[in-house]
């Protein structure tokens, strides 16, 4: 500038000035599009966020309910318990579904025909009969009797029932014809049709029939095998954070063991699952389909998650308290113990919950190790066969048949409901017990 | 015994172990004076009787369970005919198998000869003797630990110092499990592929361009020799991951800086966390999403413009994988954008830079290496994906580069290839493991780099 005589000097400056003034709509509307564009990318993602749940609900909430028909039942003396001694065994060995088709045919006397008969016994589910066998079992004195009893429609009748089967279609493209929808419309015109809260979804296990089959066995599964993550990973784990963080000497041998928690942080679950299949159950002989094995596999892929948060955790507490509990004459260990561990478990706490909410969504290391078994009876231990709440979520949705899309979707319902409410949980736990230094 | 009841009754004679040390040390004190003329307080007395009583039963114990299979088994084929014992391993492998079942009353694959029958006998008593042996071996390890410390305790014994030392021990042990899981992990698939590459050449699996693992079960049997050359499978991988981060990388990005540098207090404290939400689902919920909305959503768009796009295209995949990628993108490079100092936009903004040209020009050239880390990172969570790839890509290995194509992935064909019945000599299980080397290789190279290029960049501002 200072070489620049006064007289060149103004010229030059009003034209920059002009060039920027006149640069600036430009500059304006580039920075409007610009906004507009972060803008659109956030309300893209929350878009995707509500697409996400909006399907999977709209899929899904009907699966809590379940189609019954009303039928008047003849317990019949000669069929169920022809010698009269209502012996619980002879009444759990009857024949009920002969009942149920009985009344069936009594409900409808016009129909005729094996094929025709046939398509008639489909309305009602298979579990029909288990039904009346409790109904009996639970009060004998119902034999000889007639009841109106509501069973368990099939699953074609539900989806129809519920609208997911389209009436409107040609009936060769439909599952269900015409002559059963006029059966169903016969029995709704007597208000003998009703939908109602589909209690067995939470108490059964799995099953081919999807009115029958239930997340209850997949639920206790993801229980057993969570609480043995649970025992492993959250002692090993604040073992570990206690010791990287407040007694590790700073060398070689700690650089290494921190660079391997960072790298299996990020190590693909399904790896986890090869290892598992590799040592514990091809090495070790341990039993496939157990939940001990999916604890111990889940547990070495959320060590990292918990070490991390729990170092996290230790280093905020101020070292004054190390220094005033050293101070009165506490050893290293007294002092960690004591003070700084009790107030680093808040933060351990909301650590290992997130853990053990990524442990309870993950699926694909179950996959390896066999826990893909189809499973009907619910697991009482931890070495059952059994199935985990995501991976029945994957078994049910790779199955054909149009109600089990409404059931996958509810199953996922539930495994969401889980997870926010863990989280939640987490989040409280953090306000409640965050304390400023 | 068994074991749960066996646990149970150790854990009660460790805590009697521990009142017994700690009553001891107290009448030793006052014999000498009162406690106060302890080395340590009677409490690390108690836990020190504890500690002997339950750790060396518990060491044992978890040895004896761990290899007693084994080792029945191997007993077992001792006593067998001297035929089957010269069977091939494999064969032998399904003898001894047979015998378990029989001996658990499990339904078995062949007739139940005499032979197999007293064999099953043999491991059952076998069994039973392990047991008993093992209840008495721990019980009695139990009670020498706490006898020997029990005559140790004394008022001049170290024993807070020594508890302190066996404490810090056992944490030091707790820490390098992460050290044991990589081991584990890098060994259970490199022996295995070893024994793979040993059938199929690795120039062949790395290079070839057939995959198709179906092996001939009969000598004769045609078209189906089994091939092994896993480049469609990598070039799916890639294509589906490339799909992914075209969706993810700009929303995330652009919606990081959004937030970051836009957004109101209130609005960025509510949309942050909403798109968090979408790195908690699980996965397999966003391969029901993939499978069941979208996949036909692109189908029908596909059709509407007159595109032939198949039913489990790579697009309907790499694009819901990148919804489920877009919260990593965003938070890590919300985390590298407000590192960059105030101080550079304050000098921007002086100079008469709009914001976008402040984001543009200073803050995204100063941000790019946490960014390209984080972008590093989400390719790598990408590639390892597997249960949207496995619901909602197709299964057939094909070498092509078009979205509306199916195409499989590393991770379908390491799920096909071992769920369900499997042999473990076949390549085409071994394969599998192949495959898992090869994504543990690509994914922890990824990850070191990421994680090398963020901590530079950290560096560089602090």
């Amino acid at each position: 500038m200072s070489d620049r005589t006064p007289a060149t000097n103004e010229p030059p400056r009003r034209r920059t000035l002009e060039a920027v003034s006149a640069s600036l709509p430009k500059r304006y509307a580039r920075e409007r599009r610009f906004r507009l564009l972060g803008r659109l990318a956030v309300l893209l993602g929350l878009v995707f966020v509500g697409l996400l749940f909006l399907s999977i609900i709209a899929n899904g909430y009907t699966g809590f309910r379940q189609t019954y028909l009303r039928l008047p039942v003849t317990f019949d003396q000669d069929l169920l318990d022809p010698e009269g001694k209502r012996d619980p065994a002879t009444l759990r060995g009857a024949d009920y579904a002969a009942l149920v088709k009985k009344s069936l045919q009594a409900a409808f006397p016009e129909v005729s025909g094996r094929s025709e008969l046939r398509e008639l016994f489909g309305l009602v589910s298979s579990g029909a009969e288990y039904q009346l066998m409790d109904m009996v079992a639970a009060d004998p004195s119902l034999i000889g009797t007639t009841q109106d009893v509501w069973l368990i429609a099939s699953d074609d009748i539900d989806m129809v029932a519920k609208g997911h089967i389209d009436r409107d279609v040609a009936e060769g493209e439909r599952r269900v014809n015409d002559r059963a929808l006029g059966w169903l419309d016969a029995l709704d015109q007597k208000g003998a049709v009703k939908t109602r809260f589909n209690k067995a979804f939470f108490t059964n296990g799995d099953s081919r029939e999807p009115e029958l089959a239930g997340i209850g066995g997949a639920v206790a599964g993801s229980f057993y095998t969570l609480l043995v993550c649970l025992l492993l990973a959250f002692p090993i784990g604040v073992a570990a954070a206690v010791y990287l963080e407040e007694f590790a000497p700073k060398n070689r041998w700690t650089d290494l063991i921190e660079v391997n928690i960072n790298n299996l942080a990020a190590v693909p679950s399904i790896v986890f699952g090869l290892l598992g299949l590799a040592v514990l159950i091809n090495f070790f002989g341990m039993p496939r389909s157990a939940p001990i094995v999916g604890g111990l596999v889940l547990a070495l892929m959320v060590l990292p998650t918990i070490i991390i948060a729990g170092r996290a955790a230790l280093k905020s507490v101020p070292p004054s308290i190390r220094e005033a509990a050293l101070g009165v004459g506490a050893s290293k260990m007294q002092t960690v113990f004591h003070h700084v561990l009790p107030l680093a478990m808040p933060g351990m706490l909301t650590g290992m919950i997130i853990g053990m909410a990524h442990a309870l969504g993950e699926t694909a290391p179950l996959l390896m190790i066999g826990m893909v078994a189809f499973v009907v009876d619910v697991p009482h231990g931890f070495f059952d066969p059994s199935t985990l709440l995501p991976v029945q979520i994957f078994l049910w949705a790779d199955s054909p048949e149009r109600a089990f899309v409404e059931k996958t979707a509810a199953a996922i319902i539930v495994l969401l409901a889980f997870l926010i409410a863990m989280n939640a949980l987490a989040v409280l736990l953090r306000r409640h017990f965050e304390r400023r230094w | 015994m068994s074991t749960p009841v066996l646990i149970v009754v150790l854990l009660a004679l460790t805590a009697l172990a521990y009142f017994l040390g700690r009553q001891r040390s107290v009448a030793l004190a006052s014999g000498v004076g009162g406690v106060r003329h302890l080395h340590s307080l009677p409490s690390y007395y108690g836990s020190y009787a504890a500690l002997w009583a339950l750790l060396p039963a518990l060491v044992v114990l978890g040895l004896w369970i761990a290899f007693e299979s084994t080792v029945v088994a191997e007993l077992v084929v001792l006593d067998l005919p001297a035929e089957t014992q010269q069977l091939p391993p494999d064969r032998l492998g399904l003898v001894v198998n047979d015998i378990r079942n029989l001996a658990a009353g499990n339904v078995v694959s062949r007739a139940v000869t005499p032979d197999l029958q007293a064999a099953a006998d043999h491991l059952r008593s076998l069994q039973g003797t392990a047991r008993a042996a093992l209840a008495v071996v721990v019980l009695a390890l139990g009670i020498v630990g706490a006898g020997i410390a029990w005559r140790q305790i004394s008022p001049r014994l170290r024993a807070r110092n020594r508890v302190e030392a066996i404490v810090t021990a056992l944490l030091i042990i707790c820490s390098t499990i992460a050290i044991f899981t990589t081991i584990g992990i890098v060994l259970s698939v490199l022996f295995e592929s070893i024994r793979f590459f040993s059938v199929v050449p690795i120039t062949e699996f790395l290079f070839g361009l057939d995959w198709s693992p179906q092996m001939a079960l009969r000598e004769d049997q045609a078209g189906s020799s089994g091939a092994f050359g896993a480049i469609p499978l990598f070039t799916g991988t890639l294509l589906i991951s490339g799909i992914a981060m075209l969706v993810a990388v700009p929303i995330g990005l652009m919606s990081a800086v959004y937030l970051s540098e836009y957004a109101s207090r209130e609005f960025r404290a509510i949309a942050k966390p909403v798109l968090e939400i979408l790195a908690g689902i699980p996965t397999v919920v966003y391969g029901f999403f993939a499978a069941l909305t979208v996949a036909p959503f692109v189908r029908d768009a596909g059709g509407f413009f007159g595109l032939d796009v198949a039913s489990e295209s790579a697009l309907a995949a790499g694009l819901v994988m990148g919804i489920m990628i877009i919260p990593f993108v965003s938070s890590l490079s919300d985390d590298v954008i407000n590192a960059v100092p105030q101080a550079m936009r304050d000098a921007a903004y002086a100079l008469g830079a709009t914001q976008s040209e402040t984001v543009r020009q200073v803050i995204l050239p100063a941000a790019l290496p946490g960014i390209v880390g984080s972008v590093l990172l989400a390719v790598s969570r990408a590639i390892g994906e597997t249960m949207i790839v496995v619901m909602a890509a197709g299964l057939s290995a094909k070498l092509t580069a078009n979205p509306l194509d199916s195409v499989t992935t590393v991770t379908v064909q390491i799920v096909t290839l071992l769920v369900g019945d499997q042999e473990f000599d076949s390549p085409k299980t071994l394969a599998a493991f192949a495959l898992g080397l090869v994504l543990f290789v690509v994914t922890l190279g990824l990850n070191v780099l990421a994680l090398h290029v963020v901590r530079k960049y950290r560096e560089q501002y602090e």
